[in-house]
C-alpha cells in the first residue's frame, strides 16, 4: 500500500536551519509592534517581606513613563493556576499573582510594573519606585522549612508542606529491608538547577478594544495550554478572545512550559493602556523569578543479598517547590519521579514517599527530564553503593537485577503504567564493549599504584516518554488537570503540496524536519512538498505542546493517523476518478492507479484538485483533502540504555576531567539519526553539568548567590570530550512508528554516570558517596578528609 | 541591563584625556570597557561622564628597548597575547593575556583597564608582580612610575590617584616564566592564579619572583617562598617541600566556589607547578 | 533632556548615520534601530556570546560596547556574513553538521567561529573548544558545533 521507506531513518540536515544560521529567526524580543510600550518589573530584594507601601510618584514624574502598576491594581484578575496537583492526596495550593499582593515570597518576586515608551526609560524609572518592605524570617532549605519554629510561608500549609504523597508498598518494603542480608542507607541530595535556556523568557501582548481580543506572543513550549489557562483561569474570558503565538523559541528545557506572571501583566497592561506592551527578562530576572529544577533531599535505603540481588528500596524525599507552586510543580516529584524510582531493576518491594515543601526561593518545576533524572540518579547511585558494599562489579549487579526481556510489558509496582518494551542487557554490553571496560579496570588498578585516580561510572536508565494517556494521568488518578493527547491536521493543497499543522511546539528538536520525513514516507510524496506549521493558536488545532519527550510518540503518531485518513480518502476519490473499485486501487509514490494498469494514474495533486473543485465526488464524500486527528496514546513509552563515563582526577586539586563519555541508547525507531544524536548530546551535557559544575545556591537570607552567569556555571565547550554514541533499537509497541522519544534521555542518564565515575575514582580514599556537583573543592576535601561527611 | 545616563567624549591625547577627566565629577576612563561597562550595566558603577581613550595612539602597542618591553595601556589582551616581541623576549604577559576571559573579551579588554580595575581575581596582577613590572602613570601635574609591588592596595584599589591614568606597563626580558591558572568554571576569572619568573644558573635558582591572584583580597607576592628557594634546585621534591602552607587560609577569601582553605591549597599546588615549568624554561 | 551624539558606522558594508544616546549599547542599536535582529542578547554579564559581531574584523560582544564606541568602525553582523543562497563556510558547516538546535546562540557562535578560522584556518579540537569559551550553547553539548567548525575549516583549507 505505502511505498518503500525513503525518508525515515535518514540523517538529512534540518530544514529549520537556513533562517537560523543567517540571523533570520524570529524570536520573542524581535517582535516589534506599532505603539508598543516596554515594561520593567520592580522586584523584591527580600526573600520574605511584607509590602507596606509603594510610592511611584518619582517614577511617574520621569518623562516617557506611561504608568506604574501594583498587584492591587491587578486585583480584577485571578492568581495563576496550578494545573497539576499530586494525585489522590490533599494539596495545599498557593500560586503567584501577576504581581505580589501584600507579601513577597522570594528574592525577585514582582512587586510593581513600570511601563514606559522605551526600555531605557522603564529601567531608569524602576529605580525610582519606592517600596516600603518589612522583612520577615526566611527559610530556603526544604528540611529546615519542615522543622518546628520555621517561618510559615502560607496559612493553608502547616509546616510548609504542599502535599504528602506515596507510592509502592510500604509494609512489604519495610519487611524486605528488615529481613535483608545487606542494607545500605544514604542521604542523597539532587541539587537545585537553573534551566538557563539561552533565550530568556518574555511576552508581548496586544489588545484590540473593538473586538475585546488579545494577541500574546510568548516564549512558550505550549501556547494552546497558555491560552486556556490565561483566558479561562486568570482573566475569566472566553478562550476565543485570546490568541497565543510562540515564535522561534531559544531553548526551553521545561522552563518555558508554564504560565508566568508576565503573560498576565502584559495582557492586563495592554488592555488598560490600549497599547501593546512588551516584557523581556534579563538574565538576572530569569534566574531569580523563572522556574528552577530538581532540589530534592532524599533519605534512601536499598536492601539485597550478598550474591547481588536487590530485594527492597525505601525512599523518603523532600522536594523543595519554592515560594509558590508553578503550573505543574506537584506532579513532577510524584508521578514523574516516585513512580519510576525502581529504574531498570526488578525489585520485589519498593516504597517512595514524597513531601513537597514551600521555601523562600524561586518556584521549582519541570527541568529537562523532570523527576526522572532525580529518580535515575537515586537508584543508580544506590545500586553502585550496594555493589561496593557487597564487593561486586557494578556492571554485574546491574545485569543480575535487570528486568528480563520476557517480562515486558512490565509493571513495577509503583503505580506506573507498564513499561512498554525493553531489553536492557544488550545496551549495557555494547556500552562496556565500546568503552573497553576490562582494559579500563586494569588501567585503573595500575594507575592507583602510581597515585593517579581514574574512575569508571555506569548508568543504566529507563524513563517515561510520550506522556501520556489522558485516562491515566488525568485528575482522578495522577492529578493532571487536563488530557495529554495531541492533535494534527493534514491538508493537501490543489497543487499537491501537503500542509501539516501540529499542536506540538518545536523549539530546537527539529520537528519540522522529522515530521516532514514521516509524512513524505506515509503519503509517498516528495519531502520538499511537505510543509509543517505550528506555534499559533489561531492556525493550529489544540495541542498540549512539546515537553516530556512526547512530540514524536504522541504528536508524530497523530500525524501518522491523519495521513492515513488522507490517504484512504484519496484512494476512494481516485477509485471514483478512475472508475474502479477502491479495493483495486494501488497507492504508490503519492499516486493512485488501478492494479494491473499502472499507466492509469492519478497523482495526489490530481486528486486534491478534484476534491477541492468537488464537481464530481463519490456519493456522500465531503470536499477537500483535509483531515484532523486527536490522538490519545494507550501508554507512555520507556526509552532506556546504558551510559559510561570515564574521569580522571587531579590528585593535587581535586579537579575532575571527563576523559570519555559513551552512550548506548534505545529510543525505539529513529526517524532522523542526526537529530536524535543531537538531542542526546545536549541532554548528556546538561546531566554532566549537574554532576560537575551547576548548582543554584541561596544564602540563609534567601539571596540567590548564583544569580548570574558569572556564578552559575553553565558548562563551556572545554568541559566535554567528543561523545561516543551508539544505540540498540527496540520498537515501542505503543505507536505505529515504534518510537519512544529522545529529548530527555541524555539528561536522565548522565549525571549518575559521571558521579559514579568520580566516586569510583575516589574509592581508595574510602569515599562512598559525594553530593553533586563534584566541584574540585568537594573532591579535594573528600580526598583529604576535609569533610568527614563525605564518607560514611 | 542598561547603564545610567552619562556624557561621552573621545580624547585625542593623554593630555586631553586628563583634562576631560578633571572637568566632570564622577568621570571615568573608557578603554576597552570590559570591566567598566558590565559594572555600569549592573548599576554597581555609575559615571556621569566617560572619556574614551581608545583613540589615543600613544597608548597602544608593544615596543622593545633593549631588555625592556613597554606595553601601552590601551593595548588589548589579544594584541599582548600575539605580540611577537613579548613572545620571544618576555612571554609571560603574552601567555597570561591569552587565557583572560574569552576571544571577544581579549579583543576589547586592555591591560591598562584591567590593572586600573584591580579585580582581585584578574589574571594580569600575578604576572605584573612576578615580573616586577613598572606601571607608568600620568596626571595633570606630571608623570610617575609605580612599582608592581606597590601598585595593588586593596580589593579594586590601586595606587593610581584620582585624576591620574595609567599610560603604560614596562616589563623586563624574562624567559623562565609560567602562569598556572585554576579557572572559575562560570566567570572564567582565576579562582587562583600563580605566575613565576625564575632564573636558573648552574642548576640552582638564582632569582625567583612569584605573584598570586585570585586567592586573597588583592594580588600578593610570595616573598617567603622566593627566599626559601634561592640557591636551591627546582626538582620536584624540593618544590613540594617548599610549596606547602605558603599562605594562611585566614588571609584569603572564600566563596561558594572555593573556600579559603581550598584556595590556600591551590596556591601551594599552582606555585609548585608554575615554578617547575618556569625553571624548565629558564 | 537626553543628549544624543552623531555616529557613523559601516554596518554590513553600508554606511549608517545615527544620533544615539551615549549609553546605547551596540547590540540595542543594531537590533532596535537597524532591525538587525540576528544578533541576540542572552545574558547581562558578557558571558554568553549570543551578541557577538565583528568590529573591524574582530569578534566583539556587542552587549559590552556602546554604539558610540563603534563610531568610525566597520561592523559585520550575522546578516552580513552570508546569505541563505551564499552561505559563509561556517554557516554551511553548522547546517551540514547539525551544529544548532534552537538557534539562539547560533549567530554569536558562528561569528566567533568565523573569526577563529580567519586567525587560525586549521585549529585543533582543543583550540576550537578554547576559542568557544565565551559562547554558551545549552542545546548541543558543543559536540556538533565543534564538528561544524572542523567542517568549515576542512572546506576552507581544501
Amino acid at each position: 500500500m505505502t511505498t518503500t521507506t525513503k525518508m525515515i531513518g535518514q540523517a538529512i540536515k534540518r530544514r529549520e536551519d537556513p533562517k537560523l544560521i543567517t540571523g533570520q529567526g524570529q524570536f520573542l524580543d524581535d517582535v516589534k509592534l506599532t505603539g508598543m510600550l516596554h515594561a520593567v518589573v520592580v522586584r523584591s530584594p527580600y526573600a520574605h517581606a511584607t509590602i507596606k507601601g509603594i510610592d511611584a510618584s518619582k517614577a511617574l514624574a520621569l518623562p516617557g513613563v506611561v504608568a506604574v502598576f501594583t498587584g492591587e491594581d491587578m486585583s480584577d484578575i485571578n492568581p495563576l493556576p496550578c494545573a497539576w496537583a499530586a494525585g489522590k492526596v490533599d494539596n495545599n495550593l498557593n500560586t503567584p499573582r501577576a504581581l505580589a499582593v501584600g507579601k513577597a515570597m522570594h528574592v525577585g518576586d514582582g512587586v510593581a510594573l513600570v511601563v514606559a515608551e522605551d526600555r531605557y526609560i522603564a529601567r531608569d524609572a524602576a529605580d525610582l519606585v519606592e517600596v516600603d518592605y518589612e522583612p520577615l524570617a526566611v527559610v530556603v532549605d526544604a528540611k529546615k522549612a519542615t522543622e518546628p519554629g520555621a517561618p510559615q510561608l502560607h496559612e493553608n500549609a502547616p509546616s510548609n508542606i504542599v502535599m504528602d504523597w506515596e507510592c509502592g508498598d510500604r509494609e512489604k518494603t519495610d519487611a524486605a529491608i528488615a529481613a535483608a542480608e545487606v542494607t545500605v542507607r544514604e542521604q542523597i541530595v539532587n541539587q537545585r538547577l537553573i534551566p538557563t535556556p539561552m533565550e530568556t523568557r518574555g511576552s508581548v501582548a496586544r489588545y484590540e478594544p473593538a473586538t475585546g481580543e488579545f494577541t500574546v506572543w510568548m516564549t512558550s513550549q505550549a501556547p494552546h495550554v497558555m491560552r486556556l489557562l490565561l483566558a479561562a483561569f486568570v482573566f475569566g474570558i472566553p478562550e476565543t478572545s485570546v490568541r497565543c503565538i510562540s515564535p522561534n523559541i531559544g531553548g526551553g528545557f521545561g522552563q518555558k512550559i508554564f504560565v508566568y506572571a508576565d503573560m498576565a501583566f502584559t495582557m492586563w497592561a495592554a488592555r488598560k493602556l490600549g497599547r501593546p506592551v512588551k516584557f523581556v527578562e534579563d538574565r538576572a530576572e530569569n534566574y531569580q523569578s523563572s522556574t528552577h529544577g530538581r532540589d530534592h533531599i532524599t533519605d534512601v535505603e536499598i536492601a539485597g543479598t550478598r550474591d547481588g540481588r536487590i530485594t527492597g528500596l525505601r525512599i523518603d524525599t523532600l522536594a523543595n517547590l519554592g515560594g509558590y507552586l508553578s503550573t505543574i510543580a506537584p506532579g513532577i516529584p510524584t508521578t514523574l519521579y516516585g513512580r519510576i524510582t525502581t529504574g531498570v531493576y526488578k525489585i520485589p518491594a519498593a516504597h517512595c514517599r514524597v513531601r513537597g515543601v514551600y521555601t523562600n526561593t524561586a518556584m521549582v518545576d519541570a527541568y529537562r527530564g523532570a523527576g526522572r533524572p532525580e529518580a535515575s540518579y537515586l537508584i543508580e547511585r544506590m545500586v553502585d553503593r550496594f555493589a561496593a558494599e557487597i564487593g561486586m562489579d557494578p556492571a554485574e549487579v546491574r545485569r543480575r537485577n535487570f528486568i528480563p526481556p520476557e517480562d515486558f510489558p512490565y509493571s513495577n509496582g509503583m503505580g506506573l503504567l507498564p513499561y512498554d518494551s525493553g531489553n536492557y542487557g544488550p545496551a549495557l554490553d555494547r556500552a562496556l564493549q565500546i568503552v573497553g571496560y576490562d582494559a579500563l579496570r586494569a588501567e585503573q588498578a595500575e594507575a592507583r599504584k602510581q597515585g593517579r585516580y581514574l574512575g569508571i561510572g555506569l548508568s543504566s536508565y529507563v524513563e517515561i516518554c510520550g506522556v501520556a494517556p489522558s485516562a491515566w494521568i488525568g485528575l482522578p488518578g495522577e492529578g493532571w488537570g487536563a488530557g495529554l493527547w495531541e492533535s494534527a491536521n493534514v491538508r493537501v493543497h490543489l497543487t499537491g503540496k501537503v500542509v501539516v499543522t501540529t499542536g506540538s511546539l518545536p523549539h530546537g528538536q527539529g520537528l519540522e524536519t522529522t515530521f516532514a520525513q514521516i509524512v513524505a514516507d506515509e503519503l509517498g510524496v516528495p519531502y520538499d512538498d511537505v510543509v509543517v506549521e505550528w506555534g499559533d493558536t489561531s492556525g493550529t488545532p489544540f495541542g498540549f505542546g512539546t515537553y516530556g519527550s512526547r512530540s514524536l510518540a504522541v504528536g508524530g503518531t497523530a500525524i501518522v493517523k491523519t495521513v492515513a485518513k488522507v490517504r484512504e480518502k484519496a484512494k476512494l476519490l481516485a477509485a471514483h476518478m478512475l472508475e474502479a473499485r477502491v479495493e483495486d486501487i494501488v497507492w504508490e509514490d503519492g499516486k493512485a492507479f488501478v492494479k494491473g494498469s499502472p499507466d492509469q494514474v492519478k497523482t495526489l495533486g490530481d486528486i486534491a484538485l478534484q476534491a477541492a473543485v468537488a464537481y464530481s465526488l463519490p456519493e456522500g464524500m465531503e470536499p477537500s483533502l483535509d483531515e484532523t486527528t486527536y490522538y490519545d496514546p494507550p501508554n507512555c513509552t520507556f526509552p532506556f540504555g546504558t551510559h559510561v563515563a570515564v574521569v580522571d582526577i587531579d590528585a593535587d586539586t581535586g579537579a575532575v576531567s571527563l576523559r570519555r563519555y559513551v552512550a548506548v541508547d534505545d529510543v525505539g525507531t529513529v526517524i532522523n539519526p542526526l537529530i536524535v544524536d543531537g538531542q542526546l548530546h545536549g541532554g548528556i551535557a546538561q546531566g554532566v553539568a549537574q554532576a560537575l559544575t551547576e548548582g543554584a545556591i541561596y544564602d540563609d537570607d534567601g539571596q540567590l548567590v548564583t544569580g548570574s552567569l558569572l556564578e552559575y556555571a553553565v558548562p563551556k565547550a572545554s568541559l566535554f570530550p567528543q561523545f561516543e554514541t551508539d544505540r540498540t533499537v527496540t520498537r515501542s509497541p505503543v505507536n505505529p512508528l515504534g518510537v519512544k522519544g529522545a529529548g530527555e534521555a541524555g539528561t536522565i542518564a548522565s549525571a549518575q554516570a559521571v558521579m559514579n565515575a568520580v566516586i569510583d575514582a575516589l574509592q581508595p580514599f574510602g569515599v562512598k558517596h559525594l553530593q553533586m556537583p563534584a566541584t574540585s573543592e568537594r573532591v579535594w576535601n573528600a580526598m583529604h578528609g576535609g569533610t568527614r561527611g563525605a564518607r560514611s | 541591563m542598561i547603564t545610567t545616563e552619562f556624557s561621552y567624549q573621545k580624547a585625542g591625547s593623554v593630555d586631553e584625556a586628563l583634562r576631560l577627566l578633571a572637568a566632570a565629577p564622577d568621570s571615568a576612563l573608557l578603554a576597552g570597557g570590559h570591566s567598566l561597562i558590565p559594572s555600569m550595566k549592573l548599576r554597581v558603577t555609575a559615571a556621569s561622564a566617560l572619556v574614551d581613550i581608545s583613540g589615543v595612539a600613544a597608548l597602544k602597542g608593544v615596543s622593545r628597548a633593549g631588555d625592556t618591553f613597554r606595553i601601552g595601556a590601551s593595548t588589548t589582551h589579544r594584541d599582548v597575547a600575539e605580540s611577537a616581541d613579548l613572545r620571544s623576549g618576555s612571554p609571560l604577559l603574552a601567555e597570561v593575556a591569552g587565557v583572560i576571559g574569552d576571544p571577544a573579551v581579549r579583543n576589547r579588554g586592555t591591560i591598562g583597564g584591567s590593572l586600573a580595575h584591580a579585580d582581585p581575581a584578574a589574571d594580569y596582577p600575578a604576572a605584573i608582580i612576578a615580573l616586577g613590572a613598572q606601571i607608568e602613570v600620568a596626571g595633570t601635574s606630571g608623570s610617575r612610575t609605580i612599582a608592581a609591588d606597590d601598585f595593588f592596595t586593596g580589593t579594586f584599589e590601586t595606587a593610581v590617584a584620582a585624576g591620574e591614568m595609567i599610560t603604560a606597563v614596562t616589563v623586563p626580558a624574562a624567559t623562565g616564566v609560567a602562569y598556572e591558572k585554576f579557572v572559575h568554571p562560570a566567570s572564567g576569572y582565576a579562582v587562583v592564579g600563580v605566575a613565576a619568573v625564575v632564573t636558573v644558573a648552574g642548576g640552582t635558582i638564582s632569582s625567583l619572583r612569584v605573584g598570586v591572584t585570585g586567592a586573597g583580597p588583592q594580588a600578593l607576592r610570595l616573598t617567603g617562598l622566593e627566599s626559601a628557594l634561592a640557591g636551591k634546585t627546582a626538582d620536584d621534591a624540593t618544590l613540594r617541600s617548599a610549596c606547602s602552607g605558603l599562605v594562611a587560609a585566614g588571609d584569603l577569601v572564600g566563596d561558594h566556589q572555593a573556600s579559603a582553605a581550598y584556595r590556600a591549597s591551590l596556591v601551594d599546588t599552582l606555585a609548585r607547578r608554575a615554578i617547575a615549568r618556569a625553571a624548565a624554561r629558564g | 533632556m537626553t543628549t544624543t551624539m552623531a555616529i557613523k558606522v559601516t554596518v554590513n558594508g553600508e554606511t549608517r548615520v545615527a544620533d544615539v544616546e551615549p549609553r546605547t549599547l551596540l547590540v540595542h542599536w543594531l537590533r532596535e534601530d537597524l532591525a538587525l535582529t540576528g544578533t541576540h542578547i542572552g545574558c547581562d554579564t558578557s558571558q554568553c556570546g549570543a551578541c557577538v559581531v565583528h568590529v573591524d574584523g574582530r569578534a566583539v560582544k556587542s552587549c559590552t560596547m556602546f554604539a558610540a564606541q563603534a563610531d568610525g568602525c566597520a561592523v559585520t553582523t550575522i546578516e552580513g556574513l552570508g546569505a541563505a543562497d551564499a552561505l559563509h563556510a561556517v554557516q554551511d558547516g553548522f547546517w551540514e553538521e547539525h551544529g544548532l538546535q534552537c538557534g539562539f546562540c547560533t549567530p554569536g557562535m558562528i561569528m566567533t567561529a568565523a573569526e577563529l578560522l580567519a586567525r587560525n584556518p586549521d585549529p585543533s579540537e582543543a583550540e576550537i573548544r578554547h576559542a568557544l569559551e565565551g559562547n554558551l550553547c545549552r542545546c548541543t553539548g558543543y559536540h556538533n558545533i565543534v564538528r561544524a567548525i572542523q567542517h568549515a575549516a576542512k572546506g576552507a583549507t581544501a
